[in-house]
């Protein structure tokens, strides 16, 4: 690989680094101020606060509204990650690694969701409830974040696929390996990256989707709308203690693999 | 040899199980199928919906453009155009802002590009709303920003809610994520060489930014730039939280129309608008992109 001389890259290192910082600062400043407000003991928002607490924690573990979203929200999240793990697995293979007819168009055709402004989506989807006499609940709600996330899981696998060399699969078919065995002792493995990457995001995409939940939950609240209502109509004290644990725990399940597999990988 | 080129090439069907002629559609089908019903079933729906008779809830057979005259003649079009607009200005926003960064990510530190990736991108897997949220807090008289400004005279009490900017900040906040990936992706594919080369005969920072490596990057800059124009255009919260009432948006006047108003096929005929450009500018712009190239370039680098 050619480097640079730093002269001639016509960028300064310390610079560029700055500036990252400032960029990530800016991204998850909202991550600190949810934080700090979310110890101030005052019912009225104001800093500096005139007392600190942590009674809206304990708040937050006590009320029943707040079990049962999350409890929602987790298991449509569950509910969704496998099948949509699955279908985006094939669908990759699909999309990177078979050239076929139609392929141009289904690469296309996948990618349109991501476009899609997700209310119009939710939207769409509650006429489809709606005409075919379903009453909404989790399960809708469930299958409307799975046609939005889809797409990008597909794309993350993808990613993978295109870096996958196919004639160690060959290789394997010409030892005499059946279809299941090199799926199971050659693609899998190999691929494995990007479906635990895909399937961390599936999770995470629809534990924290708010349009279309809003649209398709019906009776089952789920965590971002619960947390949407005690936002709206005045400022309630719980409201930021709240955030913060729900900004936290996704940051928690998202870096906490990705630091596991680095670990591994240097060991 | 490119490998994202001898891909899709090298597989020799004599190899697969006799069973299945064409693997990739195979494989493709049950996500076409599952799109096909959850996602181009109701875009049918909305459509089918868009030209009844106002303020029904059944189809019927008697079709009208009612509704679409509707969008002309009380002003939702007016919406529309400031909608354009923030989408104009969040996505030019979020290039000049995004660029500099990726290219940081995938020249400058490549070594990092996992780890400032996670932090960059991580925001979007917690709820718009909640980090709004949090920007208010910061942003409100008695918030954050305006304790700081308070120890500089004549700068006490200041509301920076509500007003233009700060619309735009908290739409180019949300959508700088979308930007970055595509234009990471795309500067993956700037080859190092060129960029060598270039300077070699003489090109200055500008000039190489201008001839090489935009140019080379091409495919995600497009990408990015689009999927942040159309996620903008169909934006409602920041504008709604962070801007008070000074901006009605027209994703704002779609949800009025279904939620409120109870008027199913004007909010159809205005989703139908919506989706209209929307779809048209993605699928005119994807002609140019060649995915298997932009996906691929991450693959190529190892």
């Amino acid at each position: 690989m050619v480097t640079l001389k730093k002269k001639r890259a016509g960028y300064k290192k310390p610079l560029v680094a700055v500036y990252i910082l400032t960029v990530i600062f800016f991204l998850q400043a909202p991550a600190l101020s949810l934080l700090v407000s979310s110890f101030s003991a005052d019912k009225y928002f104001r800093f500096p606060f005139s007392e600190l607490t942590m009674k809206w924690y304990v708040e937050m573990f006590n009320s029943g509204g707040i079990r049962d979203s999350v409890l929602n929200s987790l298991v449509t999240a569950l509910a969704v990650t496998v099948p949509a793990t699955v279908l985006a697995f094939l669908g990759a293979l699909a999309f990177a690694r078979y050239k076929w007819r139609g392929r141009f168009l289904y690469q296309r055709f996948l990618l349109l969701p991501i476009f899609f402004p997700q209310m119009v989506l939710g939207l769409a989807q509650l006429l489809l409830a709606n005409f075919m006499g379903v009453n909404t609940s989790w399960i809708t709600a469930g299958i409307s974040h799975m046609v939005w996330l889809l797409p990008i899981i597909t794309m993350v696998i993808a990613i993978q696929v295109y870096g996958f060399d196919v004639t160690i699969e060959e290789a394997a078919y010409d030892l005499g390996a059946s279809t299941a065995q090199v799926l199971r002792e050659v693609t899998l493995p190999v691929l494995m990256p990007g479906i635990v990457t895909g399937a961390l995001f599936a999770f995470l995409l629809s534990w924290s989707n708010f349009d279309l939940s809003l649209f398709l939950q019906g009776v089952d609240n789920m965590l971002p709308v619960y947390i949407y209502g005690k936002m709206t109509g005045g400022f309630s004290p719980t409201a930021p203690a709240l955030s913060a644990a729900v900004y936290l725990l996704s940051a928690a399940v998202l870096f906490i693999p990705f630091w596991l597999i680095t670990r591994m990988e240097n060991s | 040899m490119k490998p994202y080129e001898n891909q899709s090439q090298s597989i020799k069907y004599k190899n697969l199980p006799k069973k299945i002629k064409n693997p990739g559609l195979f494989l493709g089908l049950p996500t076409i199928l599952a799109l096909t019903i959850f996602f181009l079933l109701p875009l049918c729906l909305i459509v089918l919906y868009s030209f009844q008779e106002p303020n029904v809830f059944e189809l019927g057979k008697d079709l009208t453009l009612l509704n679409y005259k509707d969008f002309l003649g009380q002003g939702y079009y007016s919406t529309f155009l400031w909608s354009a607009l923030l989408a104009v200005l969040t996505t030019a926003a979020t290039f000049v802002l995004a660029y500099p960064c990726a290219y940081g990510m995938v020249k400058v530190f490549p070594k990092y590009n996992m780890w400032l990736t996670l932090l960059l991108v991580m925001p979007i897997f917690v709820t718009s709303n909640i980090r709004i949220f949090g920007w208010t807090l910061i942003l409100l008289k008695g918030g954050f920003l305006s304790f700081l400004t308070g120890w500089i005279p004549g700068f006490q009490e200041i509301e920076f809610l509500y007003n233009f900017p700060v619309i735009i900040m908290g739409m180019v906040y949300i959508y700088f994520p979308f930007m970055l990936f595509p234009v990471v992706l795309g500067l993956e594919m700037v080859d190092d060489t060129a960029v060598e080369a270039a300077v070699d005969l003489g090109a200055n920072r500008w000039q190489v930014f201008k001839e090489v490596e935009v140019p080379m990057s091409a495919a995600g800059i497009l990408i990015g730039c689009l999927l942040v124009f159309v996620l903008s255009l169909g934006s409602m919260v920041e504008a709604q939280v962070l801007g008070g009432s000074i901006v009605t948006t027209f994703a704002e006047d779609i949800h009025h129309a279904f939620s409120y108003q109870q008027n199913w096929p004007l909010g159809s005929a205005l989703s139908v608008i919506l989706l209209t450009i929307t779809v048209g500018l993605i699928l005119v712009a994807l002609r140019y992109v060649n995915l298997d190239k932009l996906l691929g370039a991450r693959a190529k680098l190892g």
